[in-house]
C-alpha cells in the first residue's frame, strides 16, 4: 500500500523533475559542528517516523540540543499519511520549518513550488559526508534541497547459514560467483533461490539492480525518465542476466509457477525457516523484519552479503530513504539541518537500533548488531546511490500491481526465452503511460 | 427516475390556480411529502451519479477533452479488457448453471435424509463470510506447495498412493557423462562390455536424503567376465570435482541399476551396496549401457497450479460456486417444500421411476424458483469482483481479469483513466439491463 502511496507521489514528481529553478554553488564548511549559543528560536519537524523511531528521532534531537541549548525542536510524526499532510500544509501556508520525506518526487514537486528552499550552503558538508550519488537524490536541477539522513538498502541477498553449510559455499562478490555457488547450492540438491513474484516488485527491484550494475548510472536515470527505450540492448541484457536466477524453474522454491504466486512475505518466509524451503533471497534491508516470528537468529540462523558486482561494476546501491527539507529558513533550521549532515547525529540513532545512514564518515562499529554493519555500510560505501526506479516513474507504469513494469517483468519470470516480446511490451505500456502523465 | 420525478412534482407545480381543490393539493402534497426523501436519495445516488458516469465516459483521462467513443474502442480493442469481457462471458455461462443445478441436487437429496437441517447449515455456511474472507481461505487452499495448500494436498494423497516417490526423487546427473532426465531414466553413455567399471556420478540429492546406511563410495575393481560399478553422491561441501570420486562423497546404497542391451532393452537389474558399488557377473559378450530406471527418481507429487494463468479462472469459479451452492439450496428447499406432495404421490402411483418424477414433475414445478435463482446469480456473476482480487495473485491478474474488476483496475489501480473507467462502468451497465428487465418482468406476473 505504502509503494502505491510512493509511487503516486512520484508520478507527480516526475513532471516537477523537468523544470524548476537554479541556484548558485557557495563555499561551505564540512566535517562536525561547532554548537553555538548565540542561535535561539523553536522549529517544527515532521516525518514519517512513530513508535520506537520517533523516540530515536527525539534523541537525535536532543544530541542536537547539547550544541545548540537555545533551540527548541518540536517533532510531530505523520506516519503514513505524511505525503498528504504536507501537501495540505503547504495549501495552507502553514508548514513545518523541516520535514523529512520518503519521496524524491515529493521534493521535486515542492521544489517546483517553492514550497522547500534551497540549502546550497551545505552542499559541501553533505558531499563531504555522503558522497555526491547520495547528495544528488536530494537536489532538483542542480540545486540542493534535501539531505537523506535515513537510508535503505535494496541491493542485498539473504541467505539462509545452515544451507549455505550443508553446500559448502561462502556470499559470493561477483555475478559469476552468484552463479557458481548457484550451481553448487543445488548440486546439494538445496533449492537455490526464493522468489516473490506475485505483485512484480520485488523482480523489478531485481531488475534495478542489475541494470544500475551492467549499463551504470546515467542509462540508469535515463531509463527512469524514459529518455531511452526499454527495448534497448542494454535492458535486454540485463534482463538475460537476470535469467541466470529466475530462468530456470529450478532454481526457484515451488517452481517458476510457485514463484509466480508466492507473495513477497511468503517468499522470505521460505529462507527464513528452520526447515528453508529455498537458501537465498533477493531482498531489500527490511525481510527480516517481515517473517512473523521469524525463528532464526541472525548471523548464525541467516545473514546477508551485498548484491554482487557485474563485470567488475564498483559497489552500487538500489535503495530508498528518507529526505530532511527546509520549509522555512531561519537560523535554527539551518542549524539543525547541518546537525543532521554530522555522523554525530546519524551516530546517535545507529546506536539505538532500526537505521542505516547512507553518512560515509559513520563509525561501523556502532551499529548495534552485524547484519545492519553489513547493510548500512553496505549503503554508506556505495559510490553510486540510485532511488528505487518504480518510484521514480508514472504510478500506471512503474508502480501498480499487474500492470506496466511489474507485469513486464512478472510475465518475464513466466516466459524467460521471450525477452523481445516482453520489451516491446513494457515499451509500448511506458510509452502510453508517459504520454499520460 | 428523473422523469418520474418531474410527472410527480408537475401537478404540485400548478397549484397556485388549482386552490378550489383542496383534496388535489391533499393527495399530490401527502404523495409527494412521502416520495421526497426517496427522490432525493435516488437522484443523489443513483441518477445523478449515472448521468455523470455516462458523460465521463466520452472524454479523456483528464476530464478536459471530448474525445466521443474512443473510449469504448478502446474497451474492445485492449487486451487486458478484451480478456475481461471474454471472462465475464464464461462466467455467465458456466457459474449461474452450476450454482442452480448443485442447489437443486442438495435440495432434492437432503429431502430424503435424516440430519438433513445439519447438512443445509453447514452447505449454507459459506453465505456467512463475506466473499472477500472466503477468497482468502480459497488462496490458500490454493497454493500449489501440497504441504501448504489444502486442495493439493488432497491431491498428492491419490498421487503419491498411485506413484510413490523413488529413493532419489529430483536427482540429477553429475556430468555430461551421463545424459537422460529423471523422467526417462539416467543412462551412462559410454558402452560397457565384460571387464568395465561404470561410474554413476549423481548430484541435487539433499544430504539428509541420501539413504540411510551409506558409507564411503569406491570404485571397485574390474571383474573378469562382468561388469562392476559405482552409484554415488558427486557432492561434497563445496562442490568438489564433479565426475571425480572424491574422500567424503557417500555411495547410495538400495539403487537399482540396469543393464541394457544395445537397443535399450533391459537385461540385468541389480541393486548397490551401501559403498555405492555393484556387480553384474558373468555377463554376455557384447556392448551394454548401465542405467537407473525412472523409478528411482520419480519426484513426490508437486500439486496442481491452481493460481497458474491457465487454471485461475475454472479456481476461482469453483471457489464461487461453493459460497452461493448454499443460497441456491436454500431458496430451492423452500420452493420444494411448497410443491402438493399428491402430485408427486400421483405420479408415482402412476409408476413412475424417481428420475422420471423428478425430470417430469419436481423441476417443472420448480421452474419459477429456479428462474429466480439463475436470474439473479447472472446479475451477481456479472458484477463478480471481490472475490476474484482476492485470489487472483498479482501476476496472473490479467488473466483472470473480469469486467467489474477491469473497472477497478482502471480507474483507481494506479492508471487513473476515470474515462476508460467510466465508459467500462458503462458497458456493464448495458450487460445488466436487458437482465434486470427480465426480473421486473417476471415481478409483475408475479404479483
Amino acid at each position: 500500500m505504502r509503494k502505491r502511496w510512493l509511487a503516486l507521489a512520484s508520478l507527480v514528481g516526475v513532471l516537477a523533475f523537468v523544470a524548476a529553478g537554479c541556484g548558485g554553488d557557495d563555499d561551505g564548511g564540512g566535517g562536525s559542528v561547532e554548537g553555538s549559543e548565540d542561535v535561539t528560536g523553536t522549529i517544527s519537524t515532521m516525518g514519517t517516523w512513530a513508535g520506537p523511531e520517533q523516540a530515536s528521532f527525539q534523541a537525535v534531537i536532543d544530541g542536537f540540543n547539547e550544541l545548540y541549548p537555545n533551540v527548541t525542536v518540536k517533532f510531530t510524526s505523520g506516519g503514513n499519511n505524511l505525503a498528504p499532510l504536507l501537501s495540505t500544509a503547504v495549501q495552507g501556508g502553514n508548514p513545518p520549518d523541516i520535514a523529512c520525506i520518503a519521496q524524491p518526487g515529493l521534493i521535486a514537486q515542492f521544489a517546483e513550488q517553492g514550497a522547500i528552499q534551497p540549502i546550497d550552503d551545505l552542499r559541501d558538508a553533505i558531499v563531504d559526508n555522503f558522497g555526491e550519488s547520495v547528495a544528488d537524490v536530494g537536489a532538483v536541477d542542480g540545486t540542493q534541497y534535501a539531505i537523506m539522513f535515513k537510508g535503505a538498502n535494496k541491493s542485498t541477498i539473504w541467505y539462509n547459514v545452515a544451507d549455505f553449510e550443508e553446500a559448502g559455499v561462502e556470499p559470493p562478490e561477483t555475478w559469476d560467483d552468484l552463479n557458481e555457488v548457484t550451481s553448487t547450492i543445488k548440486a546439494a540438491g538445496i533449492t537455490p533461490y526464493s522468489v516473490g513474484v506475485d505483485a512484480g516488485w520485488p523482480i523489478s527491484d531485481i531488475f534495478e539492480n542489475i541494470y544500475l550494475r551492467t549499463a551504470g548510472a546515467d542509462m540508469y536515470d535515463q531509463l527512469a525518465n524514459h529518455e531511452i527505450p526499454w527495448t534497448d540492448q542494454s535492458v535486454k541484457d540485463a534482463l538475460t542476466l537476470m535469467a541466470d536466477v529466475v530462468g530456470d524453474s529450478s532454481n526457484m522454491a515451488g517452481g517458476t509457477d510457485g514463484a509466480l504466486e508466492t507473495t513477497f512475505d511468503a517468499s522470505a518466509a521460505k529462507v527464513f525457516s528452520e526447515s528453508p524451503q529455498a537458501a537465498m533471497l533477493i531482498l531489500g534491508d527490511f525481510a527480516p523484519g517481515v517473517v512473523k516470528n521469524n525463528p532464526l537468529e541472525p548471523v548464525t540462523g541467516y545473514n546477508v552479503f551485498a548484491f554482487p558486482s557485474i563485470e567488475g561494476s564498483s559497489p552500487a546501491v538500489v535503495g530508498g530513504g528518507d529526505l530532511c527539507a527546509n520549509f522555512k529558513t531561519s537560523e535554527a533550521a539551518t542549524a539543525f539541518l547541518e546537525y543532521l549532515t554530522t555522523p554525530e547525529a546519524a551516530e546517535i540513532w545507529a546506536e539505538r537500533g532500526g537505521f542505516s545512514s547512507p553518512n560515509k564518515n559513520v563509525d561501523p562499529d556502532v551499529y548495534a548488531d552485524e547484519i545492519t554493519r553489513t547493510t548500512a555500510t553496505g549503503l554508506a560505501e556505495a559510490e553510486t546511490f540510485r532511488f528505487d526506479m518504480s518510484d521514480l516513474q508514472p504510478s500506471a507504469f512503474g508502480g501498480t500491481p499487474g500492470q506496466g513494469l511489474w507485469k513486464g517483468f512478472t510475465d518475464f519470470v513466466a516466459n524467460p526465452d521471450n525477452i523481445d516480446a516482453v520489451t516491446q511490451q513494457m515499451e509500448s505500456d511506458a510509452q502510453k503511460a508517459f504520454a499520460n502523465s | 427516475m428523473s422523469e418520474s420525478a418531474t410527472t410527480v412534482e408537475a401537478p404540485s407545480g400548478g397549484l397556485p390556480p388549482a386552490t378550489d381543490e383542496p383534496g388535489l393539493i391533499r393527495r399530490y402534497g401527502v404523495t409527494l411529502v412521502f416520495l421526497a426523501p426517496t427522490l432525493v436519495l435516488l437522484t443523489v445516488w443513483v441518477v445523478y451519479p449515472t448521468l455523470r458516469t455516462i458523460h465521463r465516459s466520452f472524454y479523456d483521462r483528464s476530464g478536459d477533452d471530448f474525445i466521443g467513443i474512443d473510449n469504448y474502442r478502446t474497451l474492445f480493442t485492449d487486451d487486458a479488457l478484451v480478456t475481461a469481457i471474454k471472462n465475464n462471458f464464461l462466467w455467465l455461462l458456466i457459474v449461474p448453471f452450476f450454482v442452480t443445478a448443485i442447489g437443486l441436487v442438495f435440495a432434492v437429496l437432503l429431502e430424503r435424509i435424516r440430519f438433513s437441517v445439519a447438512f443445509k447449515v453447514v452447505v449454507f455456511m459459506p453465505m456467512a463470510i463475506s466473499l472477500f474472507a472466503a477468497g482468502v481461505i480459497w488462496r490458500l487452499m490454493y497454493e500449489k506447495d501440497p504441504s501448504r495448500g489444502t486442495v493439493n494436498a488432497a491431491v498428492a494423497v491419490v498421487a503419491d498412493a498411485v506413484s510413490p516417490s523413488g529413493v532419489l526423487s529430483g536427482a540429477r546427473p553429475s556430468t555430461d557423462e551421463l545424459e537422460g532426465s529423471p523422467a526417462r531414466g539416467i543412462v551412462l553413455q559410454a558402452p560397457l562390455e565384460a571387464g568395465s567399471v561404470a561410474r554413476l556420478g549423481l548430484t541435487a540429492i539433499r544430504e539428509a536424503d541420501v539413504p540411510s546406511g551409506a558409507e564411503q563410495a569406491v570404485v571397485p575393481e574390474a571383474l573378469a567376465g562382468g561388469i562392476t560399478g559405482v552409484v554415488w553422491r558427486d557432492f561434497k561441501p563445496g562442490g568438489g570435482t564433479p565426475g571425480e570420486l572424491e574422500q567424503g562423497e557417500l555411495g547410495l546404497p538400495g539403487v537399482t541399476v540396469e543393464l541394457r542391451s544395445q537397443g535399450g532393452e533391459p537385461t540385468l537389474e541389480t541393486t548397490t551396496e551401501p559403498d555405492g558399488t555393484f556387480v553384474f557377473e558373468e555377463v554376455a559378450a557384447g556392448s551394454y549401457r548401465a542405467a537407473i530406471g525412472p523409478d528411482t527418481f520419480t519426484e513426490p507429487y508437486a500439486g496442481v497450479s491452481w493460481l497458474s494463468a491457465r487454471l485461475i479462472t475454472p479456481a476461482i469459479m469453483m471457489a464461487y460456486i461453493w459460497v452461493w451452492a448454499g443460497f441456491s439450496m436454500v431458496v430451492i428447499a423452500a420452493g420444494l417444500a411448497a410443491i402438493p406432495r399428491d402430485l408427486l404421490e400421483a405420479a408415482r402411483t402412476d409408476g413412475a421411476s424417481e428420475w422420471q418424477v423428478f425430470r417430469r414433475v419436481t423441476v417443472p414445478l420448480l421452474a419459477p424458483v429456479l428462474s429466480v435463482v439463475f436470474v439473479t446469480m447472472l446479475i451477481y456473476v456479472l458484477k463478480v469482483f471481490d472475490i476474484v482480487i482476492a485470489i487472483a495473485p498479482g501476476s496472473v491478474e490479467d488473466d483472470a481479469n473480469v469486467v467489474a474488476l477491469a473497472m477497478w483496475r482502471t480507474s483507481f489501480g494506479g492508471v487513473n483513466d476515470f474515462g476508460l473507467g467510466a465508459a467500462i462502468a458503462v458497458f456493464l451497465f448495458l450487460l445488466v439491463i436487458p437482465i434486470l428487465a427480465l426480473n421486473i418482468r417476471r415481478f409483475r406476473r408475479e404479483l
